[in-house]
């Protein structure tokens, strides 16, 4: 029988202290108040001081309350029986459905073996063509939606978790407004892809500690998905949530801030979690793919900036679209050339012309007259926009290239384009 | 000083610092472990007050409670030095991941500990050193070959004074463990000899006669760097960029083309991603000066962004010991480390749980005297032999926001003798490598004569102001010597500082051809008589002789094709000015 504490100290943000021994760092607890019953991790060990951080937040919990220590670290149930349910940032169903509790495994594991990685080599088909085609999506790439409040970027994911080609979808929720999570689980539930999805959702008015759990929870997951060899692509919004999560509670642990009143470790803990997307020698992979909101479209902003430096690219979403400009996926090298011939010359060609459309843009907007290539760059800038950028587009890679191909006959003679003459005799449409 | 059974225990855990109450002594740096059930914990002192001492852990502190037993050893952080060393990679306290993952599979085990040398592998061993020999540390004692080298064994660095050989080993094959030499000092103590020593990782190795002033260059086979911001043999340079910019692509180019005997790769709290194509790749490339792989050249220490910070902090200081121990052989050895910024992260989160007054951007103040003393690890000096020996330290920068105003870009820029300063503005443009060639510097002589690269940095600034003009005032408002002036600026830009680096032939360049090619665009910058008619004439001039000199690049030198295409270039020139 565990020892139950009574003597609550201090009780700061979510943060309370009580004074025990024998008690792991690390360790969960369960405090128990007149609100119910919430468990609890602890942060920090200070002689016989021990610092709590309460999941569902310290409101309402009073010094005499109840705390249990349960001797392990936070855990989730890792199973098969997970398809196809949402839960909680701390693992409690969301969906009425009973808790699981088989296979449970401690969540913020070590980090991979790099000598157990291999050089990723597998392509992620997505159906949507500006990231097929022109910054390609790799098995156990970590790639974040550069995004600012308002834009689709929920709904992009959403589009990828039905149409990308994996074999678990795993969402992480934080700070989600209510109607996007119920968005989130009625789509993918139309579409038929709730039942191979696991979702881990924090609305923004859950406890702000359970928001720090979800990416935890998702990729330990993840990870024992992927050890049974299967492909699991990670979804998870909105992690500048998770970033200020972390630095509401640095501020209450009273650590001293670095930048705009972010912890010193922000890198650390935003690298840790993303470097659990692999390729394992032997086993599956693990993607990642997670917005990133940013405040004040300011890419420098700490967060953004930090991500940046960690993945693998980025995607930049605005108006709507993903940007062509900007937008990278760094491994696409790794992969686009084994897809067709014709796939790098179409991306380099395409996107070149469609830079040369924003000048001719320019142009018009200042009164320039337009000369006769003038003209064909703007026909072509419109269907580039309709055919290739709109969101709503779902088409195969080839069905992507071919509609370049058209489109690029639609606006211009074969010498206008640049493309090599092989090329071009293979795949130019016949009138 | 025997510290045998001296343990204390844990009274505080705050992220990866731990507290610890001992009763006897403790050293500053000393590695402990903390005991959880059958694990040992590895950590490090790094404060002292009363009778507590503030510990970090190289390991993830979960689990850890209070009364903890901590064994404390009386040793510093160190490595293990001898032969072996190279082709091996290892995390930042020198554990070999690659029997890490024999041992514990896919993840790094919590509190696996591996000896970073094979100590049953026989090595031929050849003396050097004769009974009677009055020698000093850092004497060679013998040899036994390693790669594509002589590995020299030295007399263990730690020993003081002047020591007598009183017995040597004759050749054979023996592990790193036997025992080559017995020495003796005057008052009659006597040291023995093996292959392997320990050196700690955070004091430079001094077993040299003087340290001498850096003047050879380093050749990088990157025509900006040498040309233009060349790096010398034992200097220090550092490559501060945004994210996007091509660092990575950049380090990894000079540690495959570099002309350095051995290069020490320290990936410190990056992408593990990046590291892996090191990995797999590197022991199927071919070292073009040895005919060997560039993995027999070069050792790996790994420990990217999600291992534990602590160690992420160790592995710096563990490369530059290597480094420093394969100059001792005099060799010419080049640590490049990605990125510098990462381990001044770790500082800042260590100096944050200590609850140190913080600095700028919350750094600790010391910072900027850590990475002094970091890069003055660099240097070329002068053996007790006579030969020389280098250490050449390249550090990439990863300032936040793309900012150089940042604490760390500062300190480094106080210290380092070349600044490779990348640009946004730059890598946007597809300008590869993304080396800003008017903020950059140097402080190191050229491989090209002076005059040339003063001419040509004028040519590009040059360019560079005109170019802005023009964005004002438009194609229209500039006159044809400056539009020449623009177009000069660009040719030299496309032709010469951009640099394929995937491509087999434009990838390196080396000094001879560098000298050659660059004499050849001089010529282009410094010609006063292009007469055009218009702009667009020189612009199509311009553009045609900028095509004909980058297939130039990536045709090899002396076939037949780089003559012919030489041939096409003069006539070009030619063609210019007598029309």
């Amino acid at each position: 029988m565990r020892k139950v504490y009574h003597r609550i100290i201090q009780i700061a943000g979510n943060v309370i202290t009580v004074e025990a021994d024998n008690v792991g760092y690390g360790d969960l607890a369960e405090v128990t108040s007149r609100r119910g019953s919430s468990l609890a991790q602890v942060i920090r060990l200070e002689d016989d001081k021990v610092f709590l951080q309460v999941f569902s937040g310290a409101r309402g919990v009073s010094t005499r309350d109840e705390v249990r220590f349960l001797g392990h670290s936070m855990k989730v149930a890792a199973s098969e029986n997970l398809l196809g349910r949402v839960f909680t940032g701390s693992g409690k169903p969301r969906d009425n459905r009973p808790e699981i509790n088989d296979n449970l495994v401690e969540i913020g594991g070590p980090s991979v073996n790099p000598a157990k990685r291999i050089i990723p080599k597998n392509m992620i088909r997505t159906g949507i063509p500006m990231i097929d085609l022109f910054n390609t999506l790799v098995e156990s790439q970590k790639l974040p939606i550069f995004s600012v409040a308002g834009e689709p970027y929920n709904e992009l994911l959403a589009r990828i978790a039905m149409q990308a080609e994996v074999d678990v979808i795993l969402i992480g929720g934080m700070g989600l407004k209510h109607d996007d999570y119920l968005f989130f689980r009625d789509t993918l539930d139309k579409h038929g892809a709730l039942s191979r999805s696991v979702m881990f959702v924090h609305t923004a008015s859950d406890p702000v500690v359970e928001c720090l759990l979800v990416p935890d929870m998702v990729l330990a997951v993840a990870e024992n998905y992927a050890l049974e060899g299967k492909r699991v692509l990670c979804l998870l919004t909105d992690m500048t949530n998770f970033a200020d999560a972390m630095k509401e509670i640095a501020i209450t642990m009273e650590q001293i801030p670095s930048n705009r009143g972010y912890p010193g470790d922000l890198y650390s803990q935003l690298a840790s979690r993303y470097e659990k997307a692999v390729d394992f020698d032997g086993a599956g992979s693990i993607t990642v793919l997670a917005t990133t909101t940013m405040p004040g479209d300011d890419v420098t902003h700490p967060v953004p900036d930090n991500t940046g430096y960690i993945t693998e690219g980025q995607f930049y979403l605005r108006n709507g679209r993903i940007e062509p400009f900007g937008s990278l996926s760094r491994l696409k090298q790794q992969v686009n050339a084994d897809t067709r011939d014709d796939h790098r010359a179409i991306m380099d060609t395409m996107i070149r012309l469609y830079a040369d459309y924003k000048e001719t843009l320019e142009k018009q907007s200042m009164g320039f007259s337009m000369s006769s290539w003038d003209q064909k760059l703007l026909k072509y800038g419109d269907l580039f926009e309709n055919r290739m950028m709109d969101l709503s587009v779902n088409i195969q890679l080839e069905d992507a290239l071919n509609l370049g191909w058209q489109t690029l006959a639609e606006c211009f003679d074969k010498t206008e384009t640049g493309l090599k003459s092989d090329l071009v005799n293979e795949y130019w449409p016949k009138a | 000083m025997h510290h045998e059974g001296n343990y204390g225990a844990v009274v505080g855990v705050n992220g990866n610092m731990l507290t610890v109450e001992f009763d006897t002594l403790v050293t500053q740096n000393e590695v402990a472990y903390a005991i959880i059930g059958e694990d040992r914990l590895k950590c490090e002192v790094i404060r002292v007050r009363n009778n507590r001492a503030d510990l970090q852990v190289f390991e993830d502190a979960r689990g850890l409670k209070i009364g903890d037993k901590v064994e404390f050893t009386g040793e510093l952080l160190s490595v293990e030095l001898g032969p072996g060393l190279l082709t091996r990679v290892f995390d930042g306290l020198q554990n070999p991941l690659n029997d890490l993952a024999e041992k514990s599979g896919f993840f790094l085990q919590r509190g696996l500990y591996l000896p970073a040398l094979n100590y049953e592998k026989e090595w031929k061993y050849t003396p050097v050193a004769n009974v009677g020999d009055s020698v000093v540390a850092g004497d060679v004692i013998g040899t036994v070959p390693e790669g594509i080298f002589d590995h020299k064994i030295m007399v263990p660095f730690e020993l003081q004074g002047t020591w007598t050989v009183s017995t040597v080993e004759k050749a054979g094959s023996y592990n790193i463990e036997h025992v080559v030499a017995v020495l003796e000092d005057e008052r009659g103590n006597s040291a023995n000899v093996t292959m392997v020593q320990n050196w700690p990782v955070k004091v430079p190795i001094n077993a040299y006669r003087e340290k001498l002033m850096p003047k050879e260059s380093m050749i990088t086979q990157t025509r900006t760097i040498d040309t233009f911001f060349p790096v010398a043999k034992g200097g220090t340079f550092c490559t501060p960029g945004p994210f996007g910019a091509g660092k990575t692509v950049l380090q990894h180019a000079i540690s495959r083309f570099a002309e350095a005997d051995v290069v020490i790769i320290a990936a410190c709290g990056e992408r593990a991603g990046e590291v892996v194509e090191i990995l797999r790749e590197f022991p199927h490339l071919d070292d073009p000066r040895t005919g060997k792989t560039l993995m027999d050249r070069s050792i790996i220490i790994c420990n990217t962004s999600s291992m534990p910070v602590a160690a992420r902090e160790a592995s710096v200081y563990t490369a530059v010991t290597l480094a420093e121990y394969y100059r001792q052989m005099g060799l010419n050895a080049l640590l490049l480390a990605d990125s510098t910024s990462r381990w001044a992260q770790a500082l800042r989160e260590m100096s944050g749980r200590l609850e140190e007054i913080p600095g700028e951007e919350a750094f600790p103040a010391y910072l900027e005297s850590l990475i002094a003393s970091f890069y003055e690890r660099a240097g070329l000096v002068r053996l007790n032999d006579g030969s020389t020996g280098s250490v050449t330290i390249g550090g990439s920068v990863s300032p936040a926001g793309g900012n150089f105003e940042e604490p760390v870009t500062q300190a480094t820029l106080k210290v380092v003798g070349a600044f490779l300063g990348l640009s946004r503005e730059r890598s946007d443009a597809r300008r590869y490598p993304a080396i800003h060639p008017l903020d950059s510097w140097s402080k190191y002589k050229s491989i090209v004569d002076e005059k040339d690269i003063a001419a040509a940095r004028n040519a590009l600034r040059n360019g560079n102001e005109v170019g802005q003009m023009m964005k004002v005032v438009g194609e229209e408002g500039t006159n044809i010597n400056d539009f020449i002036a623009y177009l000069k600026g660009e040719f030299l830009d496309y032709v010469y500082l951009q640099q394929n680096t995937f491509d087999e032939v434009d990838g390196a360049t080396n000094e001879e051809r560098q000298n050659y090619v660059f004499k050849k665009v001089m010529e282009v910058m410094e010609n006063k008589n292009f007469k055009f008619d218009s702009k667009d004439a020189a612009r199509s001039y311009f553009l045609e002789l900028r095509q004909l000199f980058i297939d130039w690049n990536y045709i090899a030198q002396k076939s037949d094709d780089f003559i012919a295409q030489e041939k096409l270039i003069d006539q070009k020139i030619m063609g210019c000015v007598n029309a």
